[in-house]
């Protein structure tokens, strides 16, 4: 399986790869700022969720090489919501940081997706063998369970920010709901350890 | 910046395609236009910078959720599904004269204007387009509307045939907007029929529609069909789905924040940079009497 990570992570370029050539040939419409910054929030949510989908697909495929999978995806979601991040604030706000720090504060869906990257920002910088190895599995694995509250902001986030048309969010919703849900199951079922 | 009096104006210096395309000639142009509506300064005065968003533009990147909730959807597809001849108003309520009465009948009796207005969409973005059509006010004079008229109710076609939007239950449909008499009546007002001298386009609200230059985008109701003059306020669709985020005035208040977005700024289409909000988006001169005494922060 030396193939799939070389795979996935090329796979994973490519949305970038995809904007910088829209964006290259002046092809983004007619309100291009707005279409960069949905268009990495959009590719951020989707990596978070695949992220998310890794141990439940293994499990369910009794495929081991998808572990080393995780990792990689979840360092992506990280890539693109920073992207996303820096499209906000140093294109649509120009480095207005007193306008960044107004949204974060005023509008709720900011706050949201405010602290859904600041759930994520500790879960990439652990994310080396070594910080593995420094915190200890156990340490770490209770950490990384942030991913789970980040995933739900996240979600919220793109809800909170839709005036009136919810079908999109309500997909990612339900596809997170699915995937929490296994892991529910999957707890219930484990005899629990006093 | 050229200055031309509005009588050296002819018809076709306001209607020319290719006026567009030469800023000298469009300032001159606009400001003519304000001239024609005696409210030259106030246009003159936020021109320099106001050059119309291309007609690509105006015409691929619309909210008209009756035919789609993304900005790409209605242009693809309302033309061909919009039949807009022939096209009926329906007038009631509040007045002397009540009937139902073609587009023609409706827009023939008043001289067809050309006015290049600022429009400031609720999401945080503008555009400048030239609008071609009548003033409302004359429109609803000739149904002699009666004391009891305090507020007039727009009502947008709501056809499940010819809008794939109306489907899904995003809005309440019909969609429904409403105006102060007064309001009503201010020479900005328009009922327009056209945008850069053409008829107006299915997805810009053809045949007919509301500009309201000073308040939201939402408020210029497209695609007219129902004028009903009435006594209390009407629920106009947006305040009937979030009242907390959407109000009846919907006046353009850079000090007023919606909940999504900030409202102190905005994103003029084909430009980079962020630039200020105005308040009443730059029409205070014309339309802040309006509102003497009227407390704009508790009606948003
Ligand atoms: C770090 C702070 C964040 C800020 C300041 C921020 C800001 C924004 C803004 C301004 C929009 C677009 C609003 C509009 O166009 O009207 C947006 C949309 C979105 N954001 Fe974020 N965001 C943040 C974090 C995140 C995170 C962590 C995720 C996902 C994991 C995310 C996913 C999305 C999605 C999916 C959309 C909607 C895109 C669409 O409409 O297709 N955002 N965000």
């Amino acid at each position: 399986m030396r193939w799939l990570k070389p795979v996935v992570f090329t796979a994973s370029l490519l949305p970038v790869a995809w904007l910088g050539w829209q964006a290259a040939y002046g092809s983004l419409g007619i309100n291009p700022v707005e279409t960069l910054n949905r268009f990495l929030g959009d590719w951020a949510l989707r990596f978070l969720l695949l992220a998310l989908a890794v141990t439940p697909l293994r499990q369910w495929t009794h495929w081991a090489p998808l572990a080393r999978l995780r990792r990689m995806v979840g360092l992506f979601a990280f890539f693109y919501v920073c992207l996303h991040l820096a499209s906000y604030v140093g294109i649509d706000l120009f480095f207005d940081w007193a306008a960044l720090w107004k949204d974060v504060v005023k509008r709720t869906y900011i706050t949201l997706g405010m602290g859904c990257f600041l759930l994520l920002l500790p879960l990439a910088l652990t994310s080396t063998d070594s910080m593995i190895r420094r915190l200890g599995g156990k340490v770490w694995r209770k950490l990384h369970r942030l991913v789970f509250p980040a995933a739900i902001l996240g979600v919220a986030h793109f809800w909170m920010m839709v005036k009136a048309d919810i079908r999109e969010p309500l997909v990612y919703a339900v596809i997170l709901a699915v995937l929490l849900g296994w892991r529910l199951r999957t707890f219930v079922r484990t005899p629990q350890r006093a | 910046m050229l200055i031309k009096p509005a009588a050296d104006l002819r018809d076709n210096d306001v209607t020319d395609h290719a006026l567009y395309l030469d800023r000298r000639r469009f300032l001159a142009g606009a400001v003519a236009a304000g001239s024609v509506l005696g409210v030259g300064r106030g246009l003159r005065a936020a021109t320099a910078d106001d050059t119309p968003t291309p007609f690509e533009a105006v015409t691929t990147y619309n909210n008209y959720y009756e035919f789609g909730t993304s900005k790409e959807d209605p242009a693809v597809t309302a033309p061909g599904r919009l039949k807009t001849a022939p096209w009926t108003v329906a007038v009631d309520g509040e007045c002397a004269k009540p009937g139902t009465i073609g587009l023609e009948d409706l827009i023939k009796p008043v001289q067809v204007e050309d006015r290049i207005y600022r429009l400031r969409c609720v999401e945080g973005w503008s555009m400048v387009i030239p609008w071609r059509g009548v003033p409302l006010s004359e429109v609803l004079k000739r149904f002699e509307p009666n004391s009891k008229a305090k507020y007039v109710e727009f009502t947008t076609l709501a056809d499940r045939a010819q809008m794939p939007g109306l489907r899904i239950p995003v809005l309440d449909w019909p969609y429904v907007e409403g105006l102060r008499l007064d309001e009503a009546m201010n020479p900005l007002t328009l009922l327009a029929t056209g945008l850069y001298g053409k008829d107006l386009l299915p997805q810009n609200g053809a045949p007919l529609r509301l500009v309201v230059p000073w308040k939201y985008g939402f408020k210029s109701i497209k695609s007219i069909v129902g004028i009903r003059f009435t006594e209390n306020q009407p629920l106009n669709s947006w305040q009937k789905y979030n009242p907390r985020e959407y109000g009846f005035y919907s006046n353009v208040n850079p000090q007023v924040d919606h909940p999504r977005w900030s409202q102190a700024n905005e994103r003029r289409i084909g430009e980079f940079r962020r630039r200020p909000t105005l308040m009443f988006n730059g029409y205070g001169e014309q339309v802040a009497g309006l509102y003497a005494g009227l407390d704009l922060k508790a009606n948003f």
